[in-house]
């Protein structure tokens, strides 16, 4: 290949890079929300057991996972800076609000465990931590809707959109929608896996209705693609994105056809490979844009001189990262700590789940 | 208030309140796990029942640092996008590493508080030193970012673009090792006064334990120590912006006039109308002692300075006595106690000595908030320095005052909350007679069983 190529193939290496980050967020991080969405609707006989359990579950584990947004964001601004300026500014207000809820759940979340003896403290916590659950990945999808409508313009550096209508409409809403029913099935799933008995049946009911409702929404999602994300819409239909969606769809059914047969270590790995399938298709039928239509992976890229040492910072990090990350979810995530589960026995799970040892 | 001092505000507060847990998050890993090991080595209860409260504080101060720094890192973008569309291709490296440093520091802390019961005493104590060293190389990169800022390096400037970048020159910028040692003496000295303080106030309502008394012990000697090394580490600091800077030292010092064998002012309050600092002690020669270890070394006074390219004095003067102030009370403070109890051969501190721990509690972290409104607002009105200026790189979007408003709502709430649990969690018996709370059917039983007896 020619050298004058190489500054657009490090822009499309960090595009990736930046891509297996957002993917990793909404796989992990995206869970830890549908935890809190679930703490918000736990409801029956066990419902405090169910809090319980979601507690458990995120507890190790939230803060390593929540890193994977300050990755992207700082990958954002290191490796596209004027994207960065440019979403900060047309969706300033919606990035705050996701502020305050990421500090709401956080806090009340740590908080809630350090007052668990204080009633009326533990109560107001725990609305705190679900109600901001829901609120921020609800955010998250609007404003990664509102990148993709074309609404957000930047003239001359300079961002002219409105303040307001360029997440507050259908479709950045209905992404949104989309986004809270993805973090709900991806905890529910995941918490199939960790839970047994009755308790895994709770959650399985919750997975199946996170994915009705995924389904229904993602119906009213096509028209409203066409009409208000036309380059997505475009790119869905004539790339090699052809591949990517019956892919997703092949796995959306995989995954719900493993809940609906309690196969649920099956269903956690399709369910991530789903939501890895709805990320990469959309950045597909998006490239080669990061905010349409005025910014690219090119034309925002930073000096050739800082791509070339992120990248090396980022294969350095990796080899650190990587062997970290493996360890902490070997030791809370490798056994179901509800082993003796009936549903899991009976159906062979536990002979398919040991892939880890601590 | 107009929208770019609403910004600075927004800025300064969120700076502020996330600095606090920043550093508490560097220096409580180090104390926890030095108790941790210590019980390790001498199989005493004590320390591990130290490093096992500690370790809960920590847990959830974290956690606040964890958010409070989300904010800050979505803030650069929110509150200086001009800024940050300039620099980030320039100065992104520290925080591309400082990403990889939170990581590792979130999971191994995950690892350490939840894997009490998961892993062998060795094993667990081994998980904590990642938490301290990678919370340090946290700080060191962002504070590395922040003296790139106050030390533009590693570009050129043609046209008004930036050409020819290096981010490892950026990173590694004139000021970075004496801003990063600063910054990380001072994480440490706070947590060591900070926990000094508290054991006092236990110690002065009668709990003379052991619990107390190590604790006490290891923080203040760790505290004489690190204030020490802090004052020559203010040293190095003082003579790098003396050089570089001349328009923050002269602020810093209230200084107006050019002058060889100038005078140092203690106290005092510089007015920028007449272009005096009035009511202040001032010792004669010191500063340029100070600035350049002669007394004939020339201190360039705020006058030699066009008014546009020079900061308030008022707030940058304060926060620079205040700062220094700290630092001597924290050094005279314990080298007090440590030569009492060196010459008594015991450790017996007085109450007013207690007192006086308890009075530096919060030294370390006013100290460190008033550097950074040294540091900040004395290299104002630049967002970096010589560069670009701060009203340059603000956001257009109206009405910031009322983001600074609820973010600052939103900080009073958290505080409240915290302190509220932490006195709890203060209240509660150290967990001194529960049950050594690590793994014990462990396959290397030798290391468990020793720890154990």
């Amino acid at each position: 290949m020619p050298w004058d190529d190489v500054v657009f193939d490090l822009t499309f290496v960090h595009g990736i890079i930046l891509l297996t980050g957002v993917v990793l967020y909404a796989a992990l991080g995206g869970a830890d929300f549908g935890g809190g969405i679930w703490d918000m609707f736990a409801s029956g006989p066990r419902a405090e057991q169910q809090r319980q359990e979601i507690a458990r579950a995120i507890g190790p584990i939230w803060e390593a996972n929540h890193v994977w947004l300050i990755f992207v964001v700082v990958l954002t601004f290191t490796i596209y800076p004027p994207v960065f300026a440019a979403i900060s500014s047309a969706l300033y207000i919606p990035l705050s609000l996701i502020l305050v809820g990421i500090t709401l759940r956080g806090g009340a979340f740590v908080f809630r465990a350090y007052a668990s003896d204080v009633a009326p403290a533990r109560r107001g916590l725990s609305r705190v931590f679900a109600a901001a659950s829901v609120i921020t990945p609800l955010l998250l999808g609007m404003c990664a809707g509102a990148v993709a409508t074309g609404d957000i313009r930047v003239v001359d550096g300079k961002v002219t959109s409105s303040l307001w209508t360029t997440w507050l409409s259908p479709f950045p809403i209905v992404i949104g929608l989309l986004a809270l029913t993805v973090c709900a099935y991806l905890a529910a799933v995941y918490l199939c896996v960790e839970t047994s008995g009755d308790l895994q049946e709770d959650f399985r009911t919750r997975a199946l209705i996170a994915g009705a409702v995924f389904t229904a929404l993602s119906v009213a999602a096509f028209p409203l693609t066409r009409s208000q994300a036309p380059v997505i819409w475009d790119g869905m239909m004539d790339r090699e994105i052809v591949t990517i969606v019956p892919l997703a769809i092949l796995t959306a059914a995989a995954s719900g056809i493993a809940v609906l047969r309690r196969r649920f270590r099956l269903a956690r790995i399709t369910a991530v490979a789903w939501v890895a399938m709805i990320i990469v298709g959309w950045a597909v039928a998006q490239y080669p844009y990061l905010v349409v239509p005025d910014l690219t992976i090119t034309n925002s890229a930073a000096s050739r001189a800082m791509l070339v040492v992120a990248l090396w910072t980022y294969v350095i990090g990796a080899l650190v990262l990587i062997p970290a990350l493996w360890y902490l979810f070997a030791l809370f995530k490798g056994k179901n700590p509800a082993a003796t589960g009936a549903y899991g026995a009976s159906t062979g799970e536990m002979h398919v789940g040991e892939e880890h040892s601590v | 208030m107009s929208d770019l001092m609403a910004a600075r505000w927004q800025m300064g507060t969120s700076l502020g309140f996330h600095i606090i847990f920043a550093a508490l998050g560097i220096g409580l890993p180090l104390m926890m796990v030095f108790a941790e090991g210590l019980y390790l080595r001498t199989g005493n209860q004590t320390w591990l029942a130290l490093a096992r409260r500690w370790s809960k504080a920590f847990a959830i101060l974290f956690a606040v640092g964890a958010v409070s720094g989300t904010i800050l890192s979505f803030e650069l973008g929110l509150l200086w996008p001009r800024f940050m569309e300039y620099a980030g291709g320039i100065f992104g490296m520290p925080f591309s590493l400082e990403g990889f440093a939170f990581f590792i520091e979130a999971i191994f802390l995950g690892i350490y508080l939840y894997g009490w019961d998961k892993l062998t005493p060795r094993a667990h104590w081994l998980a904590g030193i990642p938490v301290a060293i990678s919370g340090a190389l946290s700080g060191i990169f962002v504070v590395a970012a922040n003296a790139w800022m106050n030390s533009p390096a590693g570009f050129d400037i043609v046209d008004g673009e930036p050409v020819n970048i290096d981010p490892v020159a950026a990173m590694f910028n004139d000021a970075w090792f004496q801003q990063a040692l600063h910054m990380t003496l001072a994480a440490y000295t706070s947590t060591a006064f900070c926990l000094a303080g508290i054991y006092a106030f236990g110690y002065l309502r009668g709990r003379r334990d052991a619990y107390h008394t190590s604790a006490l012990k290891l923080a203040v000697t760790f505290g004489l120590v690190l204030s020490i090394s802090q004052a020559l580490s203010g040293d190095l600091s003082a003579r790098w912006v003396a050089e570089n800077q001349p328009v923050k030292f002269a602020a810093l010092e209230g200084q107006f006039e050019t002058e060889t064998r100038a005078g140092l002012t203690i106290g005092g309050w510089p007015n920028p109308e007449t272009r005096k600092t009035n009511w202040g002690i001032e010792i004669p020669g010191l500063l340029s002692f100070l600035a350049g270890h002669s007394l004939e070394t020339e201190v360039r006074g705020l006058n030699d300075f066009p008014m546009e390219d020079q900061p308030d004095p008022r707030p940058v003067h304060l926060g620079f006595q205040t700062m220094v102030g700290m630092g001597f009370a924290m050094i005279l403070g314990s080298l007090w106690i440590v030569v009492t109890t060196w010459r008594r051969k015991r450790f017996e501190p007085s109450p007013w000595q207690l007192r006086a721990l308890v009075a530096l509690t919060p030294a370390g972290f006013i100290a460190i908030e008033a550097g950074w409104v040294v540091t900040e607002v004395g290299r104002q009105p630049w967002i970096i320095h010589e560069v670009m200026r701060t009203e340059d790189g603000v956001t257009e979007v109206p009405g910031q005052f009322a983001a600074f408003g609820g973010f600052t709502i939103l900080y009073v709430l958290l505080t409240v909350v915290l302190v509220w649990l932490l006195l709890r969690l203060g209240r509660t018996p150290p967990p001194i007679d529960e049950p050594v709370p690590y793994r014990t059917a462990s396959p290397a039983g030798s290391e468990a069983g020793h720890a154990v007896g």
